[in-house]
């Protein structure tokens, strides 16, 4: 059976401001889903309330994982399900080796009934599959040594997500723009490794502003949002029309939305609401 | 624990039985004489003093302590964290401040070193220690539980190399307690001109939740070219008040690394003082501390440069959960003599509850021009965004809260040089660390 994500008319706020207002997306393990929109329209919020953060309540609706309900799980054991967000702005940990942070990670993602303690997935195996990984990803073995994103460039950031997504190996993997902040080169470099490590093998949902990311990786859906709904699904001609013409269209076509969009980026501070 | 026959209070009575059973060299008993005078004269230290005004000992009661006088009928039963797998070249092990057992290895002996419990070294080296026994380091008269420590102190342990002599196996020493029990242990390190050592000492008490009282002293003297690496953990029941002077001196050329990790007690005030007295001397030291539930962890440093050109270099980091509250005095003295001086002291302080309380005092006291001297603090919560990151890659909340812990320590853990200490102090902390909503 193949897996599917299933959303399901998903409201969410934060701090009791409502941002998702009602999304509806069914998602095959496989299919590459490009999710575009305008800033404020809530794009990073569905990665971030798909993975449970604790600040993005979910007023209504469901994410299902293969008919299980996501909503009321942990963001850790959404991570053992098999889900996988790469962050817009990763987070720096201090102190802690990039290879060791991977190694308890992988371990965990790998064996879902884990418990607190238990041992980790032998270090020979790991450094080995690791090492293959990053040579894929063109990284220097050195970077595994470094602390996690502690003074990383934004394309160094980028690349690590990359990894994590290649180590990890989810079901269904979101990426939230992680093709910004990168040059030229580096956005073909990446495109080329997520279309090799997850192409076909998950199922991908890629926000991007770009469609360089999309041209690697072209997506069966292109989803637009707007206001916090998705306003229009389409193919890739939706994807390379919102990329050449830009999103008057929609905005016209949509007042309602568009107007909620406004209020949103109007409302919007130092929280990231993309 | 407390029989009153063999047993002795802390009176004019207590002290008088207790010096006319001992048999100490007379310049001991005078030492320990003078010091009850002290203490009789000393008041107890006043609220609105500054090493004490964030320090409340108003629920320490002294006449609620005695020391056990009585032989040894139990073996100490606390384990040792420090030694596992560490080949050592003497170990010494004391209960309720009286010794368990000690060993030297025959090798070190046969190259003058002296080691072994406070008492065994005093009968049989006596003349040897008498100059430096509360003479070079700390001051025993500094404050009232500095005299009440040299009138009473008994266990501890005694470490001597003679000069040029490189011991390359650490030495370990346990002090353990039982619950109510008291500890005057007393810890003195002399290395001669270019003598190498390493000492792992450690506290600790039978129960994890004991209580009882420590009023100690550690003692460093490092004469020229000596290089010593000493680590003290104490880690007493989470009752124990603990009071301890602590003072290294390092002479010209000679390198000190002192590593301090607290990770119990009820309250602990220490002084910890690095006096650098000789030209070109280097002194690093590596704090660790970890605290739960209500303890209160007080420590004032001071590193004084008395010589030109020596280097100090102190980096404090702790976690706290639960109420715990830390406090870090640190001073940089450098004296007019004192050119070239290299100082540096930094405390970071990682909040694991709401409720947890670090203050954070750092200060430069400098009197030469050509100095260069820098200091530092920082106290902040463990990141909300940070935990739901690891948790997106799979961590539970708890082992993610760890290992931003272990992260938080990495700093201090990757200075010290001994990995079994390394290792140790991880897992102590690690195990401590709870999980919070």
């Amino acid at each position: 059976m193949i897996d599917t994500l299933v959303i399901r008319d998903l409201h969410v706020s934060v701090e009791g401001k409502p941002i998702l207002r009602g999304v509806t997306l069914t998602m095959n393990r496989g299919e590459t889903h490009a999710m575009m929109g305008p800033n404020g329209s809530g794009k990073s919020t569905l990665g971030l309330a798909i993975m449970g953060h604790p600040n993005y309540e979910v007023t209504e609706g469901s994410i299902e994982l293969n008919g299980e309900d996501l909503v009321e799980m942990s963001p850790d054991q959404r991570a053992r399900a098999g889900m996988f967000l790469a962050f817009q702005r990763p987070i720096a940990i201090p102190g802690v080796k990039l290879a060791d942070f991977l190694r308890h990670a992988t371990t965990n993602v790998r064996r879902p009934d884990r418990k607190e303690g238990e041992e980790l997935i032998p270090m020979r195996d790991f450094r080995k599959e690791l090492k293959g990984n990053m040579e894929q990803l063109q990284m220097d073995v050195e970077f595994a040594r470094r602390y996690v994103n502690d003074g990383f460039s934004g394309g160094e950031m980028k690349r690590a997500e990359i990894l994590q997504l290649a180590m990890l190996q989810p079901k269904f993997a979101i990426l939230d723009e992680t093709d910004s902040g990168l040059d030229a080169d580096a956005v073909r470099l990446a495109s080329e490794s997520i279309a090799e490590i997850g192409r076909e093998k998950m199922g991908l949902l890629i926000i991007t502003h770009h469609d360089k990311l999309l041209v690697h990786n072209p997506p069966e859906f292109t989803h637009v949002m707007l206001g916090g709904r998705l306003v229009e699904t389409g193919g890739i001609e939706l994807a390379n029309e919102l990329h050449s013409e830009g999103y008057d269209r929609i905005r016209k076509a949509y007042p309602e939305a568009d107007a909620q969009n406004q209020a949103m980026l109007e409302k919007e501070d130092a929280q990231p609401v993309g | 624990m407390m029989e009153t026959t063999t047993s002795l209070s802390f009176t004019e009575d207590g002290f008088e039985a207790f010096a006319a059973g001992r048999e100490e060299p007379q310049w001991l008993s005078d030492l320990r004489n003078a010091a009850w005078k002290k203490f009789s004269e000393l008041p107890w230290p006043a609220r609105n003093d500054e090493e004490w005004i964030r320090t409340d000992i108003r629920q320490f009661k002294l006449d609620r302590y005695s020391l056990a006088l009585e032989p040894l009928t139990s073996e100490a039963t606390a384990t040792a964290l420090m030694r596992d797998g560490v080949e050592l070249g003497g170990g010494c092990t004391s209960f309720d401040g009286r010794k368990v057992d000690s060993f030297l290895k025959d090798k070190w002996a046969e190259k003058g070193v002296v080691f072994g419990s406070f008492g065994d070294v005093i009968r049989s080296h006596g003349d040897l220690i008498q100059p430096y026994l509360l003479r070079r380091a700390v001051n025993p008269n500094y404050d009232k539980f500095a005299a009440l420590h040299t009138a009473f102190m008994t266990g501890g342990t005694i470490l001597y190399i003679p000069r040029g002599i490189v011991v390359d196996e650490p030495f370990h020493a346990l002090s353990t307690l039982s619950n109510g029990s008291a500890d005057f242990g007393h810890t003195l390190v002399i290395l001669e001109d270019g003598a190498e050592a390493t000492m792992l000492s450690e506290t600790a008490s039978e129960d994890v939740d004991g209580g009882g009282l420590h009023c100690g002293a550690i003692e460093l003297v490092l004469n020229p070219g000596a290089h010593l690496r000493y680590v003290n953990l104490q880690n007493w029941g989470s009752n124990v008040w603990h009071f301890a002077h602590q003072k290294a001196v390092v002479d010209r050329d000679a390198s000190l690394q002192w590593t301090i990790a607290a990770m119990g007690a009820k309250v602990a005030k220490v002084n910890q003082h690095v006096g650098l007295i000789g030209e070109g001397a280097n002194c690093q030291v590596n704090g660790v501390m970890f605290t739960e539930g209500k303890q209160h962890l007080s420590y004032h440093t001071l590193q004084h440069h008395e010589a030109p050109n020596c280097r100090s270099d102190f980096l404090y980091k702790a976690g706290l959960q639960d109420k715990s509250r830390t406090v870090w005095r640190g001073m940089i003295k450098v004296d007019p003599i004192a050119q070239r001086t290299d100082g540096y002291q930094r405390n970071d302080n990682l909040l694991l509850s709401a409720a947890a309380r670090a203050d954070s005092i750092p200060g430069l006291e400098i009197e030469a021009d050509d100095v260069r001297c820098t200091h530092g603090s920082t106290s902040g919560r463990v990141d909300d965004e940070l935990i739901f990151y690891a948790q997106c890659r799979g961590y539970t909340r708890k082992e993610a809260i760890q290992m931003i812990v272990t992260g938080f320590f990495q700093k201090v853990f990757d200075r010290i040089s001994i990995e079994s200490v390394r290792e140790a102090l991880g897992l102590a902390i690690a195990r401590r660390v709870r999980e919070y909503e």
